[in-house]
């Protein structure tokens, strides 16, 4: 059950990319590209996920529990701290690259485009490279590293 | 590039919103993309094991089914495959050190009211409209 509804909601998350058109790097860069003839789709599309994630999340953190687990499972870091700002800085310069963040670049695949292959097998390579600098066990190492915890954001 | 596209963007948003929404009601998680990646990467270990395949394989799913019924969902790539190639490293790196990305940080976080999420997306937005500016009005 767990994992169906994961497949669910990936279902959802990917057509929401396509149907936005957010799957499109050229149409992401529209909105990154304030200079030039600027796209404003992209806050539209934030804008709705928050729309129903912002008041959604506050609901169901109510709970006790979530339905199909034990316990919710949330990030536990609290301070700002140079690896998240240097991350977040370096994660920017690529996705202003390239147009592509990990949802759109992934759900992109289905087109077939070999420079989407080439994105999504260097960013696999990036997320390697950074469990062996920063995760001593390497990438099939710590429990943590593969729940996305102690990493905590997401 | 059709330009503008408000309605459909908005839509697109609203099912993203649910989407991240019923994985936490449902399955206590996070809809971090960066994470669940690299999840898949890892040999879907810990908790309980294959989720993140799961919902990876539902990202392909979701944006084939729109695909086919929208008759093809354009992807225009902006740049060389050396080019993407240098993007994807930095993306995935980047994701990883700063824990998350667009929608762990920028969709989760934000909806969470995290602070950290906060930063995070107010500097990957910075530096993402710098790199822009310079790659395509600078160089």
């Amino acid at each position: 059950m767990f994992r169906i509804a994961a497949l669910f909601c990936g279902v959802l998350f990917g057509a929401g990319l396509a149907v936005s058109g957010m799957i499109n790097p050229e149409k992401v860069l529209g909105f990154l590209d304030l200079a030039g003839n600027w796209d404003p789709t992209l806050a539209f599309v934030m804008g709705g996920a928050l729309l129903v994630a912002l008041p959604a999340f506050q609901l169901v953190l109510r709970r006790e529990r979530p339905v199909l687990a034990p316990r919710f499972d949330l990030p536990t870091k609290r301070k700002v701290d140079a690896r998240l700002v240097v991350g977040s800085a370096v994660f920017g310069v690529g996705w202003g690259l390239g147009g592509f963040c990990p949802g759109p670049a992934v759900a992109a695949l289905v087109s077939g485009k070999g420079a989407v292959i080439a994105f999504v097998l260097a960013m696999f390579a990036g997320m390697a490279l950074h469990s062996l600098v920063f995760e001593r066990e390497g990438l099939a190492g710590s429990p943590a590293a593969i729940r996305g915890q102690g990493h905590g954001d997401g | 590039m059709e330009g503008f596209t408000p309605v459909s963007g908005l839509v697109g948003g609203l099912l993203i919103g649910v989407a991240v929404a019923l994985l936490l009601l449902l399955n206590g998680r996070i809809a971090g993309i960066s994470g669940i990646v690299a999840g898949v990467l890892g040999g879907f270990r810990g908790g309980v094991g294959g989720w993140q395949a799961a919902f990876a394989l539902g990202l392909l799913i979701g944006a084939l089914g729109y695909g086919v019924l929208a008759g093809g969902v354009p992807v225009e790539v902006p740049a060389s495959v050396p080019v993407m190639v240098v993007a994807g490293l930095l993306v995935g790196f980047g994701a990883r050190l700063g824990s998350g990305c667009t929608s762990g940080h920028g969709v989760c976080g934000l909806a969470r009211l995290s602070v950290r999420s906060v930063v995070a997306t107010a500097v990957f937005m910075g530096t993402a409209f710098a790199t822009v500016f310079i790659v395509r009005h600078v160089l």
